[in-house]
């Protein structure tokens, strides 16, 4: 029990409550149901993508390219929905494309051998530049209401569909990670590669798997901006791969791969969301809410270091 | 014949080769793309980007990434510009030197960061790349620079013609960044400790063996780095005048793409100043091109800048990798054919 506090998770737990109480003692707003909703309704793209970006990282990859990706489905969406193709089906092609790309980053990274922080920095650069292509400078809207509604209104009672979408993410990518041989194949292809590949294990595929995955939620996110806000412009997303890989790497996961955990990067959601929320409800503007989740991501690096050398010395 | 030339003369040779088909392409495509005219835009774009490209180029050699560069040069051209606004009669060495210590500091952080609480570069950046944008949204108040209060020297500074051959105009702020370049190729190709660079660079333990010490290196790149962001940085308000907070912004990325194109490799360890100088000027080049070719809408540069940088990387990998087999298979039958002479 105890050693389970002393952990990264049980630090995490410990500044979460902190945070918590002090935004439910300083504004009386910060507990209602409505806010509460709110508060993961405002980030829920970047939410649902930070759990697939645990597996890329824990995989010892990483992809820049998801927020270029949110933007190139929501701007696909739009462009389709405009030249008559009906909604349904311009959902079904959104989430293709989201495959298609991610399979395109893994074809580069395991069938090239790319390293993967350039080549979704390439797909970065590029998705952004195709989601400008289709909408130009155009702002699209006018959405079905249905599909406005989905983004906008309570599914069951006040809980969003995204919401739920979320949870559901979570509780499947839980078990695949924790209890089953994909899981425990990403955490060994992450610590080290080659021992993996001697042991004959198909590394290239696992990986393509998980880059495809990383896509098509990356497009899945980007309908539910659509959704949400009711409308799409050639930026949508930009910039999202940032706050997700922070919150990913504050959640414990090591940017070197094979050490992270899901209850890591939930704790480390949370712990984001309240500090947003809670710093929105006192005033203090978003660059500077930018700032104060910068400083915790290097300080998320540091302090486990410091302990670990501590311990070390100890023994 | 190839095999002959080093490596990295074949690969500038290449840029250069690919430079004159893009030109050449796109002079058939457009009427009058081929003028002084385009020469003059890219140059004045070119000498910003020259000068981030080159700092980047240091800290990729190390195996480091510098995604702060975007906002340590939005940084300093509005420091610099709130500076000479509320200091009309300062000098020009005085706010040159200025900008160049504010882009030091701000790469110290991230040299000490990186070096010495070995975080991860990319997180640093990353992180440092937020944190110096809110920085100067805090320090701007939400205020612009704007060109009214800026001395005439400052902003006639870039496009003082300092000789011209034809139309080509050779303007002053594109001059002292070509010097910037040669002056950091020649330190990189004859100097002792720039060599340093490259030997922490291809492989960390051997360095150390070899008596480096690897963590001062790397935070040198970092502070260079942020110099020259720095000094990209006086050279952005130069040119533009007016400053507002989104300033710099995306520069990361096309300082990295100019390394990568120019065939630094990621890796770290082999690169050049040149090369990447060169892939500032491709990267400018197409996208000029690509704004004026009338087949495809403008917006369609981002697109092929990103498979630029993805071919440029993917080719360079492929041929590299063939020639370090080649290599191997040659010595392996050198090392055969004198056994067999024995």
């Amino acid at each position: 029990m105890m050693a389970r506090l002393k952990s990264w998770e049980g630090l995490l737990l410990a500044t979460l409550l902190v945070i918590f109480t002090f935004n439910a003692w300083a504004t009386p707003e910060f507990l209602t149901v409505g806010n509460q909703i709110n508060l993961f309704q405002l980030s829920i793209e970047k939410i649902i993508m930070a759990l697939v970006m645990t597996f890329v990282i824990i995989n010892a990859e990483i992809d820049l390219s998801i927020g270029s990706m949110m933007g190139l489905a929501a701007c696909a969406f739009g462009w389709m929905f405009i030249q008559g193709v009906p909604p349904g089906l311009c959902i079904v092609i959104c989430l293709a494309i989201g495959l298609l790309g991610g399979a395109l980053n893994g074809w580069l990274i395991t069938s090239i051998g790319l390293p993967s922080l350039v080549v979704t920095l390439g797909t970065l650069i590029g998705f952004r530049g195709l989601a400008r292509v289709m909408v130009e400078d155009r702002g699209i809207n006018d959405f079905p209401d249905w599909f406005d509604a989905l983004g906008q209104q309570g599914l069951l009672g006040p809980v969003p569909f995204a919401l739920i979408a979320f949870v559901v993410l979570f509780v499947v990518l839980y078990i695949v990670l924790e209890r089953s041989s994909f899981g425990r194949l990403t955490y060994v292809i992450g610590s080290n590669k080659d021992v993996a590949e001697y042991a004959g294990i198909n590394t290239g595929r696992h990986k393509m798997v998980i880059f495809m995955a990383s896509g098509l939620i990356a497009a899945f996110a980007g309908l539910l901006f659509a959704a949400r806000v009711g409308a799409v412009r050639g930026d949508v997303g930009n910039g999202f791969e940032l706050d997700v890989i922070t919150i990913v790497l504050l959640g414990g996961v090591s940017i070197f791969g094979g050490k992270g955990t899901l209850v890591g990067t939930l704790l480390a959601i949370l712990i984001v969301l309240n500090l947003r929320n809670g710093m929105g409800l006192l005033d203090i503007t978003g660059h500077l809410q930018t700032g104060v989740i910068g400083i915790l991501l290097i300080a998320s690096v540091i302090i486990p270091r410091i302990r670990l050398g501590r311990r070390a010395e100890a023994a | 014949m190839l095999q002959k030339i080093a490596p990295q003369t074949l690969r500038i040779i290449a840029l250069l080769a690919v430079l004159v088909l893009i030109t050449l392409f796109f002079t058939t495509q457009i009427e009058g793309f081929l003028s002084g005219r385009l020469f003059n835009r890219i140059s004045s774009s070119v000498a910003i980007m020259a000068l981030v490209a080159t700092g980047q180029t240091l800290v990729i050699l190390t195996r480091n990434i510098d995604l702060s560069v975007g906002s340590v040069v939005g940084f300093v051209a509005f420091a610099a510009g709130s500076m000479i606004t509320n200091h009309p009669d300062l000098s020009p060495a005085v706010l040159l030197a200025y900008s160049a210590a504010l882009g030091a500091g701000f790469g110290l952080i991230n040299g000490l960061l990186v070096a010495y609480a070995r975080v991860p570069s990319i997180i640093v950046t990353l992180a440092t790349m937020a944190l110096f944008r809110s920085t100067l949204v805090e320090f701007s108040d939400g205020k612009s620079i704007t060109t009214d209060n800026l001395p005439a020297w400052l902003t006639d500074f870039p496009n003082m013609v300092v000789f011209a051959l034809g139309q080509m105009e050779f303007r002053a702020g594109f001059c002292a960044s070509v010097l910037v370049v040669i002056v950091a190729h020649l330190a990189m190709t004859k100097l002792r400790a720039a060599r340093q660079l490259y030997a922490v660079g291809s492989n960390p333990e051997a360095a150390d063996l070899a008596g480096i010490d690897a963590a001062r290196v790397v935070l040198v790149a970092f502070v260079l780095s942020g110099v020259m962001a720095g000094l990209a940085g006086f050279m952005f308000l130069a040119r533009f005048g007016n400053i507002t907070v989104v300033a710099g912004m995306g520069f990361e990325l096309k300082s990295v793409a100019s390394a990568v194109v120019g065939g630094v490799n990621i890796f770290g360890g082999s690169g050049s100043v040149i090369g990447a100088f060169l892939g500032a000027i491709l990267v400018d080049l197409l996208e000029t091109g690509l704004v004026r070719w009338a087949v495809v809408s403008e917006f369609w540069r981002e697109a092929v800048l990103g498979t630029l940088i993805l071919a440029a990387v993917a080719t360079d990998t492929i041929i590299s990798r063939r020639l370090t087999k080649a290599r191997a298979e040659r010595a392996q039958k050198e090392a055969l054919a004198s056994r067999v002479a024995k």
